[in-house]
């Protein structure tokens, strides 16, 4: 069992995957001899060759056109973007090819492919940095979009995004590229797309998030229970498919739900799962599902103290967690 | 034709035979596609767009591709590349009137969507220009594996102003993939006149900055075609990369039969067209040189309408998917 950090599980599992099965590649701005702007792929070139760790021009909708094709020729792309920020150049590609190509060609043409892109603010990065993009791309079916929170997921999700039938988009927090560590055990491990995890077990809140959010949430709990509330801690880690029935168990447990997402409010995954909770399990709540995200402005700003008024922190977890237990 | 002056198809390499081919599949796709608008007049089915005017283009440079070997990603009124490739006149009717069996995608998708696994004719959509970095891709992973493959991929010449198809260009070019980028340049996109649309007026000029030939060919002249695509061809097999073909077509119908072109082209200019057909031009090359008689051309004639009569009539007769198969191939297993 290794101690890796995030960004390291991301490298290694690359490289398992790429040691596992030689139809796997990786394309992407930068990542071939630099290693990737973050790191990620740092040490692959120098192991594959230039083919298959390649640099690409600056050309996001062809870095996944191009993996779309080489998909449909039945090899396994790993696109890298290098900012989630500068994936819209390739919307057209992801929505209206990748995500529809299986259901248009009725199963004859699919696209294996994954598109990994580091997202996520609180880095200095300004509008343009920071955002998380990953509500433009879970209302389509189609595609799968995964946001692990730590090396143990990392690895695990990765290599089922890799191994996977269809398109799936990997959205890495950049805050926790070096901030998070975690035991990754050595051998191959998958775990499977579309579950959720508990990450902390309780009786009295239930607290449902992904990414970066989770360990202040997780921060945040420690604290809670020291003031003698109990929070459970469910981490999506799939956004689509939504772990539905996790989703409904967290909630009946404790009958007070939080959801938690430093995306933006309006038309946000909290709103599909609050939706969901609503439809499903309204006569086992205790009290209104509550919603801590983002607020409803184009990006994140620069300047510190703006970005710290957008960002979440365990000190605005910990707020909202008191406030829904003492409800 | 003095008995040694060669015929230009012959210093092509072109037998009669293989000639006499290419023009059955001109003609096949011209009478599919008026059969399709009588379809779409009488109600049978909504939509048609049209290849008319195209027919030299397609087929000329169709027949430069080795048939379940090269791959393609044609452009929706690419019906003669298809056909070629060995799709089917009743699987491009089924498609037409979106039968279950429609190998395209079961009826999920509009007519000239086209798409087919067993000819390696690779699924489209409808956004102009996405499938050229599809084509891209195919080359850049066949030849990872050390496949012999070329790829063939389209569009018109409004939609060569993509930023995918530049960007498709540009990678091909850095690579030097087994590519074969055609523009069929019909001068209207919808209603805006090539002047309007691309500046500088040609097409295969842009070929140079992508470090790849650039070429235009008259696209109603299938041997002039098909010389230029069998260059291209022969290039991507050398291994000297990709090239773009320019061909300089007609748009004999309106854009789509949701539109009427009557709007913004003259009766005069509509009318000049008739002297340009590549099927003329192509029967009477046929005529000049002794290779078809009158009594060859009605043969061929009336075996094309009965392909056209019996995939008409055999798709009509099957059944659309169950209103349910709308829910299906979202995701596979795994
Ligand atoms: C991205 C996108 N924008 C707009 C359209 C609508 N549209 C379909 S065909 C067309 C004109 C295309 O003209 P051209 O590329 O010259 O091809 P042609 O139809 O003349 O063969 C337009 C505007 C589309 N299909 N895709
Ligand atoms: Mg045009």
């Amino acid at each position: 069992m290794a101690v890796l950090n995030f960004l390291e599980a991301v490298r290694e599992t690359l490289r398992a995957e790429m040691r596992r099965d030689k139809d796997v590649w990786v394309v992407g701005e930068d990542v071939g001899k630099k290693g990737g702007v973050f790191g990620a792929t740092l040490g692959l070139f120098d192991e594959f060759g230039d083919q298959r760790v390649q640099d690409s021009p600056l050309t996001e909708s062809a870095i996944v056109g191009v993996g779309i094709g080489a998909a449909l020729y039945g090899s396994k792309p790993v696109c890298e973007i290098q900012f989630a920020d500068f994936i819209f150049p390739a919307f057209n590609q992801i929505i209206s090819e990748a995500a529809k190509m299986r259901y248009r060609s009725d199963g004859d043409w699919t696209v294996p492919m994954v598109i990994r892109a580091p997202f996520g603010g609180g880095v200095h990065g300004g509008l343009y940095h920071s955002q998380s993009v990953e509500q433009y791309f879970t209302s389509t079916a189609g595609l799968k979009v995964v946001v692990p929170s730590t090396p143990y997921d990392v690895k695990g999700l990765l290599a089922a995004a890799i191994r996977d039938p269809d398109p799936v988009l990997f959205f890495e927090h950049k805050g926790l590229y070096r901030a998070i560590k975690g035991e990754v055990p050595e051998g191959d491990y998958i775990i499977p797309i579309g579950k959720a995890d508990v990450k902390r077990d309780g009786t009295d809140i239930t607290v449902i998030t992904y990414g970066k959010a989770v360990h202040f949430c997780l921060e945040a709990a420690e604290e809670l229970a020291k003031e003698g509330h109990s929070a459970l801690v469910l981490d999506l880690r799939t956004l689509l498919p939504l772990d539905r029935e996790a989703i409904m168990t967290a909630a009946r447990k404790t009958g007070k739900v939080l959801i938690v997402h430093e995306a933006g409010k309006t038309h946000g995954i909290g709103a599909e799962v609050a939706a969901l909770i609503a439809e499903e399990c309204l006569f086992d709540l205790d009290a209104p599902v509550q919603r801590l995200c983002g607020p409803d402005i184009p990006a994140m700003p620069y300047a510190g103290p703006m970005e710290k008024f957008y960002m979440l922190s365990p000190e605005k977890c910990l707020e909202a967690m008191r406030t829904l237990a003492q409800f | 034709m003095t008995a040694n002056t060669q015929a230009r198809h012959e210093a092509l390499g072109l037998t009669r035979d293989q000639l006499l081919e290419m023009y059955y599949y001109m003609l096949l796709t011209r009478r599919i596609d008026e059969r399709l608008w009588l379809l779409q007049r009488g109600g049978k089915i909504p939509f048609v767009i049209s290849p008319q005017g195209a027919e030299a283009a397609q087929v000329g440079g169709a027949y430069a591709f080795r048939r379940n070997q090269d791959w393609f990603l044609p452009y929706y009124r690419d019906l003669g590349i298809n056909l070629v490739a060995g799709v089917t006149p009743r699987e491009i009717m089924l498609s037409a009137f979106a039968r279950r069996s429609d190998p395209s995608s079961g009826g999920k998708q509009m007519p000239n969507h086209w798409g087919n696994r067993g000819a390696n004719v690779v699924s489209g959509s409808s956004p102009v220009t996405t499938q050229l970095l599809h084509a891209v891709g195919i080359a850049q992973a066949s030849r990872m594996r050390g496949d012999d493959v070329v790829v063939y991929t389209c569009c018109g010449e409004g939609s060569a102003n993509q930023g995918d198809w530049h960007e498709a260009l540009n990678w091909a070019g850095l690579h030097n993939l087994p590519v074969i980028f055609m523009v069929q340049n019909n001068q209207y996109a919808i209603s805006v006149p090539l002047e309007k649309q691309v500046a500088g007026g040609s097409i295969a000029a842009r070929g140079k900055g992508y470090g790849m030939p650039g070429v235009q060919v008259d696209g109603t002249d299938l041997l002039a075609v098909y010389e230029a695509f069998k260059e291209a061809h022969d290039r991507a097999m050398r291994g000297e990369g990709p090239s773009l073909i320019e061909a300089l077509c007609l748009r004999i119908t309106s854009h789509s039969s949701d539109d009427d072109q009557r709007r913004y082209r003259s009766a005069e200019e509509i009318e000049a067209m008739k002297a340009g057909d590549p099927l003329t031009k192509i029967k009477h090359y046929l005529a000049e040189h002794g290779l078809l008689d009158d009594a060859g051309s009605a043969e061929i004639d009336v075996r094309v309408k009965a392909e056209v009569d019996d995939a008409t009539e055999w798709a009509e007769s099957q059944p659309y998917a169950d209103p349910e198969f709308a829910l299906s191939q979202v995701y596979g297993e795994g």
